[in-house]
This record gives C-alpha cells, structure tokens and sequence, in this order.
C-alpha cells in the first residue's frame, strides 16, 4: 500500500529509458474521507427551503372605526364559519341586519366537494379567465415570464367586480391553527381575490346556535 | 513440474473515476449546504399550495407550537457586518432592566448572537444561555409571553418592536403547528400587527392541489 514505484538503480551504465506505466498513487484514505464528508453533507443538507403563504391583514384602527369601514356589497359576501371540526363549516351569505336577521345558513365541509365546489361555481369568471391565462402560458401559446404572469392573474383578480367577497371567521377559541390556513389556501386554489380572516360577532354566534348540526 | 506460485502482489483497482464523482459530489453538496438551524420544538406546519419560498435573510419567525408554546428567532441581517441579534439583544436587556455588560458579559452575548430561535421569558434568557445541559435546556424553553403584564406590553411585542427598530426590513413569518389553537396564533398576529406589520409569511409545506370546473 502506499507505493510509488520507484525507479530501478541497478542499470547505472544504462540509458535511462521512461517508465511505461504511471506511478500508482494509493487514493484509499482519500476516498474514505470523501465518502464521510458526502454523507455528512447529504444528510445535513437542507434542500427544500421552507415554503410560505403571505396574507395581508387590515391595519388595527380601522376595523375598530365603524366609519371607516368598507362597505362590501351584500350579494357577493359570503361568511365562512369555521368550527373545530374539519367536517363542519357553516356558511351564509351577505350580513346579519334588519332586512335580514336570520340568513340561511348552509352546513358544508373542508373538501373537494363542499367547500370547493361552493367557491369555484361563485368564482366562476375569474377562475376561467385564470385557468386558460394558465394553460395558454403552458402550452406555449403565450410566452411570458412568471412575474408578468402572476401580475396579470392578479389583474384579472381585481377586475373581476362579480366575485365573491369571503369572510373567514372561526367560531370558538377552539378552532384550529390548520383549519384556518387550509381555508386561506382554498381561496388560493379556487383563485379568490378578496377574502379576508375577521372575527366573529355575537349575532353570528347566535345564528349558529339554530344552524343545522 | 513446479508449483504455481499466487503472486504476493495485491490487484490494484483504478480509483480515479469513483475519485472524480466523489470530488464533484462533495464540492455539490458543500456549495449547496445550508444548515438547518436546530428549532425549539417540533413544528408540523399545515400544507398549502403556495410555492413561494421563504426569504433566507431578514426575517424574524414566530413559532408557534401544538401546545401554544411561542419561540422567537430573527437573523444577524443580510451579511457577516450586520449583528442585529446582538443589537436586539442588548437593547432588550435595556428594556427589562437586566445589567449586561458588553465586556464582562461577552461570552452571554456572543451566545445570544450565534444562537437560533428561543421561547422564554427575558429575565431567564441569561440563565438559559449559561445552561449546557441539553435537556435542561429544553425545560427551560416554557415559551414568550404572550399577555401584557404590569401596564407593559407583551415581551413578545417587545421582540418584534425592537427587532424592527434594528433590522427595518425584517419581515415576519409564523411557523404554526397544524394543531395549535388558532386563538394563540390571532395573538401572536395581533401583536404583530400593533407593530404596523401587515404582511405576514405563513410558513407552511407544499402540497399540490389541482381545482377543476365541471
């Protein structure tokens, strides 16, 4: 092991001729050293960086201003009512007030099904107009960076003045940290422009008492 | 006729190719490396669709664990030059009117500054940096306050303040446990928020979602 083999002294008179072969040089202590150093980079190595979902909320003083509130159109609001139970998730739509203090209220879940289908068959326009800006970006039809992209679906967002508008509120101080972000990330799936994480009022808590089980 | 002798020679096998592989191996995964930095707790962050990556730098996380614990960790800033954890640190100290000394308490501070992320009261910080016993350690970590305590803010509200005095451009991200309590986790936001932050980072995994109209 270890060997360079070295040049034969015995011919002094000789010519001295070039060695054929290469000298071996024994790389086995390198290679054990690599394979230790790989490994320990394979595994400290940390390759998917942890990905996040930005929401944006209101600033503190205005919700507690009644005059500065903004005034969304009944019709296109819908509440979302989380409970602590993935299963069951109470929705209504518009406000609870005079003309109508006792709004329906539809009992549905956290799935593909229920929530799902409920906010795509609302979003319905923008969630079109999206989904063939995407597939157009695809097939290669359209040729745009992901920035133009993302600013233009972003356009069709605001400019979608028949959307949906949903409030996300949970019922108890029991609802869970996942229920909430799976509902942010629904609203990413079905393409919703507005939609935004408040709390609950008594009114509501009430209707709730009388909403189906 | 004679024996045939095994010859005293070992076989010599060309190492060079499987060399080359582990060299560029190797300079891969050394250029790639980050290091995980070791977190307080188990977080399992719920999934989501969104495939926007967390900032590396400037960025001060909130986390938040199943058993509503809360840990703070901010970065030392976009270089080697910035130190803005040692900067947090010593004007925290500041605010909770613990006595450190940059020359005697050096070795506390440099601790603090190399450090991750962390969930305490303030006053046992020193304490808990001094602490070597790993499990003790963890004991020690009973989470950030959360509730305002004698006419003061939060000391949570005091991280965040003082981390954004220090480092403008921070941004905050919460790292919350699937299955903590969303009540915690609105407090941890409003606090945020009595900040003048409004834009949040909800670090969550990524999960593939595909919607369909019928």
């Amino acid at each position: 092991m270890g060997e360079i083999i070295q040049e034969e002294k015995s011919k002094k008179g000789g010519k001295r001729r070039a060695k054929k072969h290469s000298p071996h040089l024994d790389m086995t202590p390198m290679v054990d050293l690599m394979c230790l150093l790989i490994t320990f980079f394979m595994l400290t190595t940390a390759f998917s960086k942890p990905k996040v979902m930005e929401i944006t909320m209101p600033k503190k003083d205005t919700l507690q201003k009644p005059e500065s509130q903004i005034k969304v159109p009944k019709d296109r609001t819908y509440n979302i009512i989380l409970t602590q139970n993935d299963k069951v998730v109470y929705l209504y739509q518009g406000s609870i007030d005079k003309d109508t203090p006792n709004p329906p209220v539809i009992k549905t879940d956290l799935s593909k099904d229920g929530l799902r289908k409920f906010l795509l068959e609302k979003n319905k326009t923008a969630f079109k107009q999206i989904a063939e800006l995407k597939e157009k970006v695809l097939k290669g039809q359209l040729k745009m960076a992901d920035s133009t992209l993302n600013r233009k679906i972003k356009e069709i967002k605001k400019n979608d003045k028949k959307g949906p508008i949903i409030l996300i509120k949970a019922a108890d101080d029991k609802v869970k940290y996942r229920s909430i972000v799976d509902v942010i990330d629904e609203m990413a799936i079905c393409d919703i422009g507005s939609y935004a994480v408040v709390d609950i009022s008594k009114e509501e808590k009430k209707l709730l008492e009388s909403a189906p089980k | 006729m004679p024996k045939i002798k095994v010859q005293a020679k070992s076989p010599h096998i060309d190492m060079t190719p499987m060399v080359d592989l582990f060299s560029l191996l190797l300079t891969f995964f050394m250029l790639t490396t980050s290091f995980r930095p070791q977190e307080a707790a188990v977080i399992d962050s719920p999934s989501s669709i969104s495939e926007k990556q967390a900032p590396d730098k400037n960025l001060m996380t909130i986390y938040v664990d199943s058993a509503d614990n809360v840990f703070f960790n901010v970065d030392n800033g976009a270089d080697s030059s910035t130190h803005f954890r040692k900067e947090i640190f010593l004007e925290m100290a500041k605010q909770f009117s613990i006595n450190l000394d940059v020359k005697r308490d050096a070795k506390l501070i440099d601790k603090f500054t190399k450090g991750a992320s962390f969930g305490m009261p303030f006053k046992d910080i020193p304490k808990w940096l001094l602490t070597e016993e790993p499990k003790e350690k963890e004991k020690m970590q009973t989470g950030i306050p959360l509730d305002s305590a004698n006419g003061r803010a939060s000391e949570l509200w005091y991280w965040v303040r003082i981390s954004r005095q220090k480092n403008p451009n921070a941004e905050v991200a919460i790292k919350g446990d699937g299955g903590a309590n969303y009540k915690t986790v609105k407090k941890v936001m409003d606090i945020v928020l009595d900040n003048e932050v409004q834009k949040f980072n909800l670090i969550t995994n990524l999960q593939k979602e595909e919607a369909k109209l019928n």
